[in-house]
């Protein structure tokens, strides 16, 4: 990597040179976060809809949630690695694991939000606990569980930059690339944006796709 | 399994335990990058998030803020330190977790205060209050729960995000991950994200009884 003189924050000739690097590292970095969100919210919704059928469940599930969630992700991703190997596996199941307590917790809030005259009055016409479900319950929790896939997604962007340590941290490759490369800024800072910029676009897809969803609630948020 | 049986070995050895590359002396030096990091941000970002919510004022803005920062990686930031003349080691992990933490704690800070009830504030008013009585003696006590959950969730993060330092040449227990990681040596590696993790739960069940200690009587219960 040549270093020229002055070093730049931001050098077009860099992003020109590189680009299939840095195209490569964020089709990497969007399938992991893509990947950790669908996973982790297909487990966390069950897990919620059960913990809010059986009382019981509930303390132990945010707990352990909870636990797993003070873990360092460095930590994580180090102690899994010998274990499931030095790759993409890896850093997926510590950021699925991330993502669940986000997901669990606001799925929650969302259904204990649902007011009891409103389940009380679905049961007066009929509805089986199926029904309440999908046309009920999750239709009004649906911006809480929203919100919570929206901060998942974005942190998720964040902390795949830590795989890092197990040679799958997508534009975080780049950002160390950098810094072992005699503190390349143009590659740092360039990739660090990225890094925001992707989360920023996600987020911004999500909240559109929200509103869609839930027109219902637009205006009151 | 023969990872966890060489990293208990590891934590057995004690030519481990000696020295500045030690556990003890490396534990002592994450408590410290935590504590001061903790501490800088705490007196940049409590005053502030205090006195925004107390004039009820900048909620967007202070949310927007706290989102925003957590699409920022912190590996970016302490390898964009390392390139200014802050460079790299303890003081620029101090100054990246420092800015990790400013947000988290602004926010539960102002939201713990925007949450007092606005019949209370005024009701203190009527009672002839001054600005300061009111902020000190009612929506500070009422506010201490969420403030103290603030600090508790920004302590536990940045002993777990203070690991990363080590990537970029900084101290503490994520040196014993790194260093494992690159030797080959996985008992070392697991024996380190052990400690890290032990270490983030017993300071989460510690500030959890200060929490309990510290929050006001009549307010027990209420969260």
């Amino acid at each position: 990597m040549a270093s020229s003189a002055p070093n730049p924050w931001f050098d077009w000739g860099y992003v020109r040179d590189n680009r299939q690097d840095i195209l490569s590292a964020l089709e990497h970095h969007v399938t992991l976060t893509v990947e950790t969100v669908v996973i982790a919210t297909l487990v966390a919704l069950p897990l919620a809809v059960l913990a809010r059928r059986r009382r019981w469940l509930r303390g132990p599930l945010l707990g352990v949630a909870g636990v797993l969630y003070t873990i360092p992700s460095l930590a994580f991703f180090a102690v899994l690695a010998p274990w499931s190997g030095i790759g993409a596996r890896t850093v997926l199941i510590g950021l699925v694991v991330y993502a669940l307590l986000i997901l669990i917790r606001n799925t929650l809030v969302g259904l204990d939000g649902v007011p009891d005259d409103v389940r009380e009055a679905a049961r007066g016409l009929g509805y089986g606990p199926v029904r309440m479900l999908l046309q009920v319950e999750l239709p009004v929790a649906l911006p809480a569980v929203l919100t919570g896939i929206r901060l998942a997604t974005v942190s998720t962007v964040a902390l795949v930059t830590v795989g890092v340590v197990v040679g799958y941290g997508g534009l975080g490759q780049l950002i160390l690339r950098g810094f072992n490369n005699n503190f390349y800024r143009a590659e740092i800072f360039t990739n660090s944006l990225l890094c925001v910029l992707l989360a920023l676009v996600l987020d911004l897809l999500l909240l559109g796709a929200s509103r869609l969803l839930t027109p219902w609630a637009r205006g009151r948020a | 399994m023969s990872y966890l049986h060489d990293a208990y070995v590891w934590v057995n050895d004690p030519d481990n335990w000696r020295g500045d590359h030690g556990v003890p002396s490396l534990l002592l030096e994450h408590l410290r990058i935590t504590a001061v990091s903790v501490v800088a941000a705490g007196v940049v970002a409590l005053p502030i998030g205090v006195l925004l919510g107390h004039v009820r004022r900048g909620g967007p803005a202070t949310v927007a803020l706290t989102n925003l920062t957590r699409a920022v990686p912190v590996l970016a930031v302490l390898t964009i330190l390392a390139t200014t003349p802050v460079g790299f080691g303890d003081r620029a992990s101090e100054f990246a977790l420092a800015l990790f933490a400013a947000p988290l704690l602004l926010a539960n800070a102002y939201v713990g205060m925007r949450g007092v009830d606005p019949e209370l504030v005024e009701a203190s008013r009527g009672m002839g209050m001054s600005e300061g009585q009111l902020l000190l003696r009612v929506e500070l006590p009422i506010a201490l729960p969420l403030l103290a959950a603030g600090i508790r969730t920004a302590v536990v993060q940045v002993i777990a995000t203070a690991t990363i330092a080590a990537l970029v040449g900084g101290g503490g227990l994520g040196v014993l991950i790194n260093e494992g990681l690159s030797t080959q040596r996985y008992g070392e590696t697991v024996a380190g994200g052990f400690l890290v993790a032990l270490l983030a739960v017993v300071a989460e069940l510690a500030l959890a009884g200060v929490q309990r200690w510290v929050t006001p009587k009549g307010l027990a219960g209420a969260r």
